[in-house]
């Protein structure tokens, strides 16, 4: 139904409560073929069918990229989110058959890195899941330093540190525990790259660290799914396909663009990845841009906008679409 | 400042300091010169923290120069050979932070900069200048013999003795250009050779 990528017809094979918010669903090919391979740090975005609405959630791949006869995700629940991660913890059982996307890796390790440093924050923890399996398969040097919350909720800390001891490091914001970040940046050996998902605030700070402690930007990658945020419905008109839709509060734009027909481009589905921009033809209002991908003199131009994620408020605005 | 011609031949910026902790300097000749420039726009105190690696030309030019700027340290090789496993030590006791400066002749650039790849730095984040003499360093693609300092086109290998077209196809692995045999067919053809380099 959509040209961001290629699908694929899966049951859903198990579905596995992890801790007090995170759920593990496992999802198998219908015709019993095996999944296409994929890299550690890849995610499938997955279709959930709620009534009369899809959701299209992105979510990382967490099993090892060595085995494809099952994909596996991690879903925390957001109790207070738009309802994707309530979908499927509420509505998901083994036996269901869904659509998702063929993996997409926007988070893929640097192998010509010497080594690899890896910092998660939380549910972050998943596609690091995949990328030490991968690294661990090939004898990849890599160090994890992982902070939870507590630790019953530090989803699969436990099986990480039977996998691989000593190379995770666990830290607790209840018992303040902390990453000595500026230490531990400047010993890591000349060669080294490092990779972090999380919370935004747990990127920016890692970026902007990294970036003062003389870390070259091509060394440092990071991973940040943004869900859109919710905000004032406002009024669209498309000018290719020439339709006027309407944004509801809870919907993206790109959802809503979607649920007129026009099928956009798309891969990442949280503002980080590009594929979605879209030219402004006019505009009367402001924009709000959550995007990680356009710079800031894209965001002032006013001639773009990543509809994934960020929205508008005034009294007119007209896209190419 | 080389012009591009195909994609792989190497092209140099203009140095500038880079946010970091440590900062190492690789130049010959007129390469100090782009560090004293760039030093010109450094903030204060950015040398203590600096290691300068030096070849100066034949005339010994430019080392008062560097020493003026007082870098926390500063070594003076004869040639590049005799500087890199210094170089190569630096790198390897090195730790993320270390910024990587290169200015000089191409020749000087390349076979730093394949130093710092092979320790695991990413040659878009080294920084580069060239000064000085063009003169190339060209690999043989049919004896694979490395001749250094070619100033002409075409250009005799020094191993094996075939005239080579000296092209812009760069190896950044070996940190040459590669020198193609221009009269495969007939040996007695020579063409006008010309000082393309200098």
């Amino acid at each position: 139904m959509s040209t961001g990528t290629t699908k694929l017809d899966v049951v859903v094979s198990d579905v596995v409560p992890v801790n007090d918010l995170v759920t593990r669903f496992h999802f198998r090919r219908r015709d019993g073929e095996l999944l296409p391979t994929f890299s550690g740090g890849a995610h499938v975005v997955v279709e959930m069918r709620d009534g009369g609405r899809t959701r299209l959630n992105p979510y990382s791949l967490m099993g090892s990229p060595l085995d494809t006869s099952e994909y596996t995700i991690s879903v925390r629940r957001d109790d207070v989110g738009r309802g994707g991660s309530l979908f499927m913890h509420r509505n998901v059982r083994p036996g269901l058959e869904m659509v998702i996307s063929y993996p997409v890796n926007l988070f893929s390790l640097d192998l010509r890195a010497k080594k690899h440093l890896m910092l998660a924050g939380g549910i972050g923890i998943t596609p690091f899941m995949a990328q030490t399996a991968q690294l661990a398969a090939e004898g990849g040097n890599f160090e994890l330093h992982y902070t939870c919350r507590t630790a019953s909720l530090g989803t699969y800390a436990d099986v990480l540190r039977e996998r691989y001891d000593r190379r995770i490091r666990l830290y607790h914001d209840d018992r303040e525990e902390r990453i000595e970040l500026d230490r531990l940046l400047s010993t890591q050996p000349l060669g080294t790259h490092l990779y972090v998902c999380g919370p935004a605030g747990m990127i920016n700070w890692v970026r902007d660290r990294a970036a003062a402690l003389g870390w070259p930007p091509e060394t440092v990658h990071f991973e940040h799914f943004a869900a859109p945020q919710p905000g004032l419905p406002f009024d669209v008109t498309l000018a290719v396909s020439g339709k006027t839709i309407r944004v509801d509060e809870q919907q993206s734009l790109l959802e809503a663009i979607e649920a007129a027909g026009v099928d956009p481009p798309y891969l990442c589905r949280g503002g980080v990845c590009g594929q979605c921009e879209t030219n402004v033809i006019s505009h009367d209002g402001k924009f709000i841009h959550n995007d990680h991908w356009l710079s800031e003199e894209d965001h002032r131009s006013g001639c773009k906008i990543m509809p994934c994620v960020s929205r508008f408020e005034g009294k007119s605005l007209v896209l190419e679409r | 400042m080389a012009a591009k011609s195909i994609i792989s031949r190497p092209v140099y910026g203009t140095l500038s300091p880079q946010p970091g902790k440590h900062h190492l300097f690789v130049a010959d000749a007129e390469g100090a010169l782009a560090i004293s420039d760039m030093a010109a726009g450094a903030p204060a105190g950015f040398f203590s923290d600096a290691h300068v690696i030096f070849i100066p030309g034949h005339d010994g030019k430019h080392v008062a120069t560097l020493e003026a700027l007082k870098p926390a340290q500063f070594y003076q090789g004869h040639t590049f050979a005799s500087a890199l496993p210094r170089l190569k030590q630096t790198l390897a006791n090195a730790h993320m932070g270390l910024r990587v400066y290169l200015s000089g002749t191409e020749g000087l650039i390349g076979q730093a900069m394949q130093a710092a790849l092979e320790a695991g730095i990413d040659h878009t984040s080294i920084q580069t200048e060239h000064r000085g003499s063009l003169a190339r360093r060209m690999q043989c693609v049919h004896c694979k013999g490395i001749t250094e300092n070619v100033t002409t086109q075409p250009a005799t290998c020094a191993h094996c003795g075939l005239l080579l077209l000296v092209r812009d196809h760069y190896s950044r692995r070996i940190a040459a250009f590669q020198g193609v045999c221009i009269n495969a067919e007939d040996r007695s053809e020579i063409p006008p050779i010309e000082e393309a380099f200098p």
